[in-house]
């Protein structure tokens, strides 16, 4: 890295210096300093693309009273201000209101969902990081939901979740844990949060536990070795020597899984079919009744704006407070 | 964000499929069909002779798509946003005010009717079941269809029963002499917002109840409302007679429930080509109308069923508009209209063709009856999709409660009612 962007033409290894006649070297000296922007410029007009201007769309739809009247012809659409946020804000209202329920259900399930995703990738990494007989067939087998489409792994779930048919109940049933006359409903009511979490966690966990096994590879056989002469027991082990080398893996990882837990959209939409209960109704799939389903897109475009916002916030937040705690480190 | 993202992701999607009608733009047609029979590939096999015919007469190619119903109104809408996509259409005909409200579909004035036919040709109610009262129709009928109550013969003579219950309170009492082990009285659909508002409509009606006041407002909580929705949600809640399983019912399980011989009652539009699909003959079950109360309640309408049903629509960014056109006058022709409905088991949309053979069997009788005295359209106003979403879901909600054991108050229906109105102003 600090060769490539250091001042200057740079020569390539192995050719030695004076090869060149001096007046091919001013020449290559500036096509040089272009060519890393050349090589940028795809990725940068792909990033606009797809990022930067529907973003901005956003943005601009939420200004906008823009419904079913004027979704065809978006210039038509009266220009709101700041309408549609003061009606997303308004906690009185009955919008307002299953916003913030939402936004609460969302904040457990994120934490629940990142908190037993990781301490089940970490398990799972450590138990398998030294060698023995059928390892690698358990890593694969651990990784087997990370490779499975959500689409069908979703699906598959919802069956296993039916009240009268499915494969939870009955497996319940059989073990005598619950009244066979009178099963539980897991994709209705309360329960349907803790379907949600299984379905999450069963989902997520295996990039824990891939992050942190790629992690463990680097973390030196020498300090084991040395705390265990020290005579540190596994856990003082697991607190002293694997959780600090782990850091810089750890600190993205909690990121990525929030924010991918946080905007889920695809495990409670296929789970409960685009209408979610009370209980289970995360931010995306509100966001996506109040402007998809009702038809309404400035007000949705002011949720999404506003979740973008919080999001924003919540990594920039996360991001300075862990770096400093590594620099004082 | 990610509205405006799904959006883009939509009409990308659906410049993708333009694709073919923009090459040779007078020779072929796209079309979107609604998913009809039991599946999508027997819909696909149903339709392709037709367009065949179609093609050999006028020249003109019809790619067809058969659309999944969770799908069908995202895709709509994707198109109308995009104006591209489809050249014809199949849409829900509830959903004609909202979509004529987006100006994406052409109107049916007189001319454009004079060009498939002409106005006289439909059945006047399910043509006013195309869009707003006082605007030209955004679509013409295609299917028709009714509410109606099916039955399963052999429980109800098992039981004694003689004859169909014509009145709620008879049919509480035939559903509890009828649930038993293994057997409930009767099934539905309740984690399906669209079914629910459907029923919520239906029970409004009887229980004099309005959901859009005259100019267009929501009027969701008012006593008539909840008394209605309140009396339908009772079926599981307080009289037992629908299994409490039938809360998380939103793949059309209550049909398969009755055609399994494991409830005895179901309301349901045209449903006897289902049934068959899955095995249970004609002989078994029997149809008659959708019960009422006994003493109506005050205001209360004789109406047992919405105007149900498929319209036929025409983007207004098509590039070949007379084709399509020619394309929805084939499709509502005479002979078109019994081969199809007679596949689907609904009701043709054009008078004549309503007197083949093929409509007089006893479901089709008892449907025709209903949507010829007692059945009433939806409120056609631009919200009534809302309407179907946030009342249907609600419904959903109370059933859970329901089936979770927790009593359904009117409070309660009235409170979740009241939220669904708000959703509405916001």
């Amino acid at each position: 890295m600090a060769t490539t962007t250091a001042p200057g033409p740079v020569r390539p290894a192995g050719r030695p210096a004076g090869d060149d006649p001096p007046s091919r070297r001013g020449r290559r000296g500036v096509r040089r300093s272009y060519l890393p922007y050349l090589l940028l410029v795809p990725a940068a007009l792909l990033e606009l693309g797809i990022h930067v201007v529907p973003m901005l769309v956003g943005v601009w739809m939420s200004l906008l009273e823009l419904t079913q009247f004027h979704i065809r012809d978006w210039s038509t659409a009266p220009f709101a201000g700041f309408e549609n946020y003061r009606v997303t804000f308004d906690f009185d209202s009955a919008t307002g209101r299953d916003l913030l329920h939402s936004f609460w259900v969302t904040a457990l399930y994120t934490t629940l969902s990142v908190g037993f995703s990781w301490m089940l990738g970490l398990a799972a990494a450590v138990f398998l990081q030294r060698p023995f007989r059928g390892r690698a067939l358990l890593r694969t087998l651990f990784l087997t939901p990370y490779a499975l489409p959500v689409y069908t792994a979703v699906i598959t779930w919802t069956f296993m979740f039916q009240r009268d048919t499915g494969l939870v109940n009955h497996a319940l049933d059989q073990l005598g844990l619950i009244d066979g006359a009178n099963p539980p409903f897991w994709l209705i009511g309360e329960n349907s949060f803790v379907a949600l979490l299984i379905v999450s966690v069963w989902k997520s966990w295996p990039f824990a536990f891939l992050c942190l096994m790629a992690g463990l590879q680097n973390v030196p056989p020498e300090l084991y070795e040395a705390s265990a002469i020290d005579g540190a027991g596994f856990w003082r082990r697991l607190r002293d020597v694997t959780l600090p080398m782990l850091r810089p893996v750890n600190q993205v990882l909690l990121l990525v899984l929030f924010l991918w837990t946080f905007n889920d959209f695809n495990t409670p939409y296929v789970l409960f079919g685009g209408s979610a209960p009370r209980q289970a109704d995360l931010i995306s799939i509100h966001i996506y009744q109040s402007s998809f389903v009702t038809w309404n897109f400035g007000l949705g475009s002011a949720m999404s704006v506003a979740l973008l916002l919080f999001l924003l916030v919540v990594t920039a937040v996360y991001l300075l407070v862990t770096n400093r705690r590594r620099e004082h480190a | 964000m990610a509205v405006a993202a799904l959006l883009t992701t939509a009409s990308l999607a659906a410049c993708g499929e333009s694709g073919d009608s923009s090459e040779g733009a007078a020779k072929t047609l796209t079309y979107w069909a609604s998913n009809q029979g039991a599946s999508i590939e027997f819909d696909k096999q149903t339709l392709q002779p037709e367009l065949d015919k179609f093609e050999q007469q006028t020249g003109i190619k019809v790619n067809v798509e058969v659309v999944p119903w969770s799908d069908l109104l995202n895709r709509l809408l994707a198109a109308a946003t995009s104006g591209k996509g489809p050249d014809v259409v199949n849409i829900g005909n509830t959903w004609s005010a909202s979509l004529q409200a987006t100006n994406a579909l052409i109107p049916f004035d007189d001319a454009t009717l004079a060009e498939v036919g002409g106005k006289d040709r439909f059945v006047p109610a399910a043509l006013a079941a195309a869009g707003a009262p006082g605007k030209p129709p955004a679509a013409v009928p295609l299917y028709s269809l009714a509410y109606a109550l099916y039955y399963n013969k052999k429980m109800f003579s098992d039981a004694g029963i003689t004859a169909p219950p014509t009145t709620w309170e008879e049919l509480v009492e035939t559903g509890k002499k009828l649930t038993k082990s293994g057997q409930w009285g009767l099934a539905v659909e309740g984690a399906n917002p669209s079914e629910n508002s459907h029923h919520a409509f239906t029970f409004g009606q009887q229980w004099g109840g309005e959901w859009f006041d005259s100019a267009g407002k929501p009027t969701f909580d008012t006593p008539q409302n909840v008394a209605a929705v309140k009396r339908y949600v009772d079926l599981m809640a307080v009289d037992k007679i629908v299994n409490p399983s039938n809360a998380e019912y939103a793949q059309n399980q209550s049909v398969a429930d009755f055609a399994n011989r494991k409830a005895a009652m179901l309301l349901w539009q045209a449903a006897g080509s289902n049934f068959k699909a899955q095995g249970m003959s004609p002989d078994e079950w029997g149809i008659a109308p959708v019960p009422f109360p006994a003493t109506p309640p005050p205001g209360g309408k004789k109406v047992n069923s919405m105007v149900a049903g498929i319209n036929l629509a025409v983007f207004t960014h098509t590039e070949n508009r007379e084709g399509a056109l020619q394309f929805v006058k084939f499709m509502t022709s005479d002979a078109e209209q019994v081969i199809l409905n007679k596949t689907y088991g609904s009701l043709p949309s054009v008078k004549t063709a309503n007197a083949d053979p093929a409509f007089q069997a006893p479901e089709q009788k008892v449907l025709g009856e209903v949507l010829g005295s007692t059945a009433a359209p939806l409120p056609q106003v631009p919200e009534e999709s809302q309407f179907e979403t946030l009342v249907g879901t609600a419904m959903k909600e109370l059933f859970a409660d329901a089936a979770g054991g927790k009593p359904v108050t009117e409070a309660q229906v009235k409170e979740k009612l009241g939220v669904a109105q708000q959703k509405m102003g916001s």
